[in-house]
């Protein structure tokens, strides 16, 4: 093999872009391995273990980018280095397209927009919070999309926001939708009268783009980082962000989306809740929403049931009438269930939901629960339950392919597919897999060809079952809405074409997934 | 509140680091700049370890 390397000094790019640019080349010809990082002390570790690591970069600093391919062909790898240098060209266009020269800094930047109210930061965790604090001291909003940073700085970061009535949206805030513009991971959805304050990000996207494909539309979708509703940060931001939608003359109906909160943050939010004259509509994964309740509020049983009840209210409508309409669907799904079921061979009996949306593969383990008990999973809901091994399913499983311990070098799989096309086909081959569950997250950030690369890898699945006499049950469900760039029925039809059934919602996909294994279990 | 004044504005976005926010925020046709940013320090950890540690020192006086 040959492995040869080009070392770039004071050339800057994102981890995203990078390794998109290494994927493409682990992807051409005769590469047997490839990667493009900045040279840290831990990439370069990474290169040293991984056997890309040439003489030439022995004394690289973080301040170099490093391209290095390995190959049996020495053509291979030269056309590996050439193709590097044409990807990286191309996103530097992209940067800078549309505009002259960049400017450096936040402060540069707001000397060429100075009505810039909004920044949103993605750098690594660990330059973020100073980058927040100088947008937040220079009066602007934030959107904080990136992770790893610490408690004490975003707890820091929020009672300065806070001091400034300013939005502090995060750290680690996936989504939002302010004005009408879609912020990091978002779906293209109508304005509209439904306002949503969410501690979740596939919850708020699930939730908003339900309420768009029912005809309903979303006045402003706040995020406000997971951890905020958590004693430490005690809900902070998910508090103003309920004070601004009620005092939102545009929101006449709100949605309040969460992961089960600390029971002082839900009895802060409960107390604001009793004095708001607007309808409440409350989710909360997993949590019991009594004291919600108790204050007034409409508590849903999932995500897609909040979007149905907020359209309701919106309408002014009964929403007693759209959860009707749900629970007749679920009997239908059981209909179907049995149906899909009978075609089964003896062995197969379980569920493998593979993720890309975390809080979606919370709720198909909340479903399963109900009904079933519980499924394992790296992030189980029942601590008994913890899936030992993450490569390896076992009876029936979910796992959320974007948690940290998957995303280690490569990017989130709503963006890079191939950790789960890959897992979808070793998935297929266990005789013992009645059932595959997938979400496809559209909108803004996302991958723009979600049908296009899902469909060999479901097409590779079903003709691995079959060879085997088995027959599978691939179900999708679609977070999204036509206005997306991917279009959500453009999708829908390519993933139908390659043999997946398209359910409208995670929650039916999963309630149709749990009554095919019930119907299993059963037999 | 100055939440509620972002509301009844035209939003309009500084974007430090991935270029497809940026593209979002173009193709929806709101005004965004995207910052050229790099890590302080050129990067370099140890660097950027020390004047951070210089940096909370000068606070705390």
């Amino acid at each position: 093999m040959i492995v040869k390397g080009v070392r770039r000094s004071g050339e800057y790019y994102d981890s995203v872009t990078l390794m998109l640019v290494a994927r493409k080349l682990t992807e051409a010809d005769g590469v047997d391995d490839a990667s493009v990082v900045m040279g840290t002390p831990s990439n370069l570790d990474i290169l040293r273990a991984g056997g890309l690591f040439p003489e030439t970069f022995a004394d690289a600093t973080g301040n170099d980018l490093l391209i290095v391919a390995r190959a049996a062909r020495e053509e291979a790898v030269d056309a590996a280095l050439a193709q590097a240098e044409v990807l990286l060209q191309e996103s530097k266009h992209r940067k800078s397209e549309g505009g002259d020269h960049l400017p450096r800094s936040l402060e540069g930047a707001l000397q060429k927009l100075p009505g810039a109210n909004m920044v949103i930061i993605s750098v690594a965790g660990r330059y973020a919070a100073r980058l927040t604090e100088e947008a937040l001291e220079r009066g602007r909003h934030v959107m904080l999309f990136s992770d790893n940073v610490s408690v004490a700085d975003e707890k820091r970061l929020k009672a300065l926001a806070q001091e400034k009535g300013l939005l502090l949206m995060g750290p680690d805030c996936g989504t939002a939708i302010i004005n009408g513009a879609p912020l990091g991971f978002a779906n293209v959805v109508p304005r509209g009268k439904i306002g949503i304050v969410a501690a979740s990000g596939t919850g708020l996207q699930e939730v908003s783009a339900t309420i768009a494909n029912l005809g309903g539309g979303i006045s402003q979708a706040l995020g406000t980082g997971g951890r905020d509703v958590k004693a430490e940060i005690g809900g902070v931001m998910f508090l103003a962000g309920l004070e601004a939608l009620a005092r939102d003359a545009a929101t006449e109906v709100i949605v309040l989306v969460s992961k089960p909160p600390a029971l002082a943050v839900q009895q802060a939010v409960a107390a604001r809740v009793r004095g708001i004259a607007k309808p409440v509509v409350a989710i909360l994964i997993g949590g019991d929403p009594e004291v919600l309740r108790a204050a007034g509020a409409h508590t849903a049983e999932g995500l897609e049931e909040a979007g149905y009840v907020a359209v309701a209210l919106a309408r002014g409508e009964d929403p007693k009438a759209a959860t009707a309409q749900l629970s007749a669907r679920r009997e239908a799904l059981r209909g179907q269930a049995e149906e899909l079921a009978a075609r089964m061979s003896a062995g197969q009996r379980y569920l493998r939901g593979l993720y890309s949306g975390g809080t979606l593969c919370d709720e198909t383990q909340l479903i399963f629960q109900q009904e079933l008990g519980a499924v394992y999973s790296p992030a189980p809901i029942d601590p008994a339950f913890k899936l030992e091994d993450i490569w390896a399913s076992k009876e029936n499983t979910v796992v959320d392919l974007g948690e940290d311990e998957f995303t280690v070098g490569r990017p989130h799989p709503m963006i890079d597919f191939s950790l789960r096309t890959k897992r979808l086909v070793q998935e297929a081959a266990d005789p013992e897999v009645a059932v595959i569950l997938l979400d496809v997250v559209l909108g803004y950030g996302s991958n723009m060809q979600p049908g296009e690369e899902l469909a060999p890898a479901i097409r590779r699945a079903h003709e691995v079952a079959q060879a085997a006499g088995r027959t599978l049950a691939i179900l999708a469900a679609i977070t999204g809405t036509e206005g997306d760039p991917q279009q959500r029925d453009k999708v829908k039809a390519e993933l139908e074409g390659a043999g997946a059934m398209v359910l409208p919602s995670n929650a039916a996909a999963a309630t149709l997934s749990m009554y095919i294994v019930k119907c299993l279990a059963g037999r | 509140m100055a939440i509620n004044e972002l509301f009844n504005e035209e939003l309009q976005v500084v974007n430090i680091g991935l270029v497809s926010f940026k593209e979002a925020l173009e193709a929806t046709d709101y005004a965004v700049v995207q910052v050229d940013w790099s890590p302080p320090a050129g990067g370099d950890e140890r660097v950027l370890d020390a004047l951070q540690r210089i940096a909370a020192l000068s606070k705390g006086a």
